[in-house]
């Protein structure tokens, strides 16, 4: 058995930086079970599988609000870790102690890892480490994550520490210890028969834990002497009693830092950062900045590099299905295997593929916008936006990328603060209409509203963010009630991203990407063929219109014939619509045996109205999301009843509102 | 006075936190305790939320959730 290490600290702290430097390339990331909260191993490198690292979230404190916060307490409570190594960020020690005071309450052996040492030091300011050792009693190892400096004294310090038993500290004085003294005579023994540290479960009844005055069986007896302590406790400090812990701890480390923090002025890197900000969240030009930050991303991944690279790729593709066809062909292998090889797998999972320079570029400037800490600065500017509909400032960069592509903007979700942000922000995304829809557009438009091309794009666009809007009031309301996790958020100097961080974070995602195009995406492709390539008595046919896909397409038909469109064609585009959304307009093409723009354009005109083309056009915006998006969904949310859920309210909603629109539009025209 | 009132650039000292549940304690925390010094850097280009300074770090929080901080003004020594 590998003993088990904890990485714990709070946000921006350089913990990923260190975990990426004690573990190397051997981590594996994965979810905490049932929350969307990443949750990262790795093995310690020269200790191959004999120290394990679990990296937990970046948390403040570990109170039990927040998924992160309790998935993180839970760790520490059950798994029962061999070590913590709790990180902080030697600029700013003050904060970053609070957590490592309710660590120490955990009776676990701990060592103290004082990051950022550099900034420190270059700023003339000095931290008496040797003093720090003595009244924190644990090991105290300074080091500067970001230029690899340290790393070996953490892992000696490791080595050193991690069969010692901790070292019980009986920190601080005044009324709120003599109340931790008196009632953890009362619950000691009980707490010591479940295995739980005592003086975070005395903690805990302080702050009114009703789970923990439960399961420690508190009777009532008890728990009218522990209210009676309580009183004495609030009375003698003047303050009640959650205030008065949180000030406990907080004058202990303002007389820790008094001893043993010297700094005399602001660091380097603070100081930047307000000039920095001066601009990037200046009161006039701090939004039209973003805007343009935001443009030039995309202009770099979707026109500049992407669109090239995809092109590159996609003929790549093109190219080794050709040889691999033409090899199969050669060696009369049977046709509907070359077919399911060629039209089904290689052209299902290779157009997805085909996506991934788009999301290596895009996620290569999210992690550099992360990193530098800029994006708790777009969360600063753009809060006040969002707010209305229950989400914070975190969430627009995501939905902005929405306008791109889906797939990236949910796998972005991951670095919002809270699990209710990340699962709302997944559910409206996909509204924001993607690029992959354009052509859908483009054709409709053609066919019916040449004249009116630009206002139609901007309603639809405008449909898209209102529906987005209308549904978060909605969920906000039914599904994630209760009180979204306050707003209150540190805003970190401006660092210079480490190369290696940034490319261990895009090559995740692109592993991610590949595994979902393998799996979720490998299998899709192999039905929708299927579908589309046989009819019920199981043979190969010529004719698209004769395939199990059309006469599904057929059957459900009339379900959209409140929306103005019950023609079988309309639906069965619909239906592959979900591999990708490009398509729809493949298929209407091919289902319409339409051989040039012209005839295309009029065989739509048999199939829609004007209206309904436009209510097909909000239809197709809003509806659930491609295969690819789908996957992200399934994997970012951890669950697939959750993410069928999803894409079941986004198809409803496309279908009401669809339906709303034909509906008044066919009274008033 | 309360937090949310106070001009940029002003220096003031906390007396007290209000709210409940997880807004208060997530303040406290965050080491907004009575006494605590902070200074009010910004307002946010749409009038919120606030950037302000303790600590030695820079903390972002809304006028609605500063408006329960109870301070008042410290002269610059």
């Amino acid at each position: 058995m590998s003993k088990k290490i904890a990485l714990i600290g709070n946000q921006n702290c350089g913990k990923t930086t260190l975990f990426n430097a004690l573990t190397g390339s051997s981590q594996h990331v994965g979810n905490f079970p049932g929350v969307t909260v990443e949750q990262k191993r790795g093995f310690i490198k020269k200790h191959k599988e004999d120290y394990e690292l679990i990296d937990l979230p970046g948390i403040y404190s570990l109170s039990p609000y927040t998924s992160e916060e309790i998935v993180s307490t839970q760790f520490l409570l059950e798994e029962h870790p061999d070590l913590i190594i709790d990180i902080i960020d030697a600029t700013n020690i003050e904060r970053n102690l609070y957590l490592t005071m309710q660590l120490m309450e955990l009776n676990i052996p701990m060592i103290l890892v004082l990051n950022m040492m550099d900034e420190v030091i270059q700023s003339g300011n000095c931290i008496d480490i040797d003093g720090l050792q003595e009244r924190m009693g644990m090991k105290v190892i300074p080091i500067s994550a970001s230029k690899n400096e340290g790393i070996e004294d953490v892992i000696t310090a490791i080595e050193k520490t991690i069969d010692q038993p901790a070292r019980h500290l009986d920190l601080c004085s005044g009324p709120v210890h003599k109340a931790i003294h008196a009632i953890s005579h009362i619950v000691e023994q009980k707490a010591h028969d479940l295995g739980l540290p005592v003086r975070y479960c005395v903690t805990k009844l302080i702050e009114g834990d009703t789970n923990m005055y439960k399961r420690l069986y508190v009777n009532d007896n008890d728990k009218h002497i522990i209210e009676h302590i309580l009183e004495g406790m609030e009375n003698e400090s003047g303050t009640d009693r959650e205030a008065a812990l949180v000030d406990m701890r907080y004058s202990f480390i303002e007389e820790v830092c008094y001893y043993c923090v010297f700094s005399e002025s602001a660091t380097k890197e603070q100081v930047r950062s307000e000039k920095i900000d001066r601009l990037l969240t200046h009161k006039y030009f701090g939004i039209p900045i973003f805007i343009g930050i935001m443009l030039l991303i995309f202009y770099f991944t979707f026109s500049l590099l992407g669109a090239p690279l995809q092109d590159l790729l996609d003929q790549g593709i093109t190219f080794l299905s050709d040889s691999l066809l033409h090899f199969l062909e050669i060696n009369d292998v049977a046709y509907w295997l070359r077919a399911l090889i060629g039209d089904g797998i290689l052209a299902g999972v290779g157009s997805v593929l085909s996506f991934l320079p788009v999301i290596v570029i895009l996620f290569f400037f999210l992690s550099l916008l992360e990193d530098s800490g800029y994006m708790a600065r777009v969360a600063f500017v753009m809060d006040k936006a969002l707010r209305k509909i229950g989400l914070s400032g975190r969430s627009f960069v995501p939905m902005l990328i929405g306008f791109g592509c889906s797939v990236p903007a949910i796998m972005a979700t991951r670095t919002l603060a809270s699990d209710r942000d990340r699962k709302m922000t997944i559910v409206l995304t996909p509204f924001m209409s993607c690029s992959a829809k354009l052509p859908i557009y483009g054709m409709i438009i053609a066919a019916f509203f040449p004249s009116k091309a630009a206002l139609v794009m901007i309603t639809i666009y405008c449909i898209g963010i209102l529906v987005a809007i209308v549904s978060a009031v909605f969920l906000k309301k039914t599904v994630f009630l209760g009180e979204p996790v306050p707003f209150v958020m540190e805003l970190p100097a401006y660092r210079i991203p480490t190369f290696k961080n940034v490319l261990l974070n895009v090559w995740d995602k692109a592993k991610d990407f590949i595994h979902k195009a393998f799996t979720v995406i490998f299998i899709a492709s192999i039905v929708i063929w299927f579908l589309q390539s046989f009819n019920f008595t199981f043979d190969m046919i010529e004719d698209s219109s004769q395939s199990i896909l059309a006469a599904i397409g057929s059957y459900v038909a009339p379900i959209f014939k409140p929306l103005g469109f019950d023609d079988w064609r309309a639906s069965t585009a619909l239906m592959t619509g979900i591999t990708a959304k490009e398509s729809v307009v493949s298929t209407l093409t091919v289902l319409t045996q339409a051989s040039s723009t012209v005839s295309l354009n009029n065989a739509l005109a048999t199939i829609f109205t004007p209206l309904s083309a436009f209510t097909y056009l909000v239809f197709t915006v809003l509806y659930m999301p491609c295969i690819a998006a789908f996957a992200a969904t399934k994997r970012e949310l951890c669950s697939w009843i959750q993410a069928i859920l999803t894409v079941s309210f986004q198809t409803g909603m496309a279908y009401l509102v669809a339906l709303l629109i034909y509906q008044i539009g066919s009274v008033i025209l | 006075m309360t937090l949310d009132e106070i001009q940029p650039g002003k220096k003031v000292v906390i007396k007290s936190v209000g709210g409940q549940g997880l807004l208060r304690r997530r303040l406290l925390e965050m080491g907004l305790t009575p006494k605590t010094k902070v200074m009010v850097r910004k307002v946010a280009p749409m009038g919120d939320p606030i950037e302000v300074f303790l600590r030695s770090y820079v903390l972002t929080l809304r006028k609605d959730d500063a408006s329960k901080i109870a301070v008042e003004e410290v002269k610059d020594e």
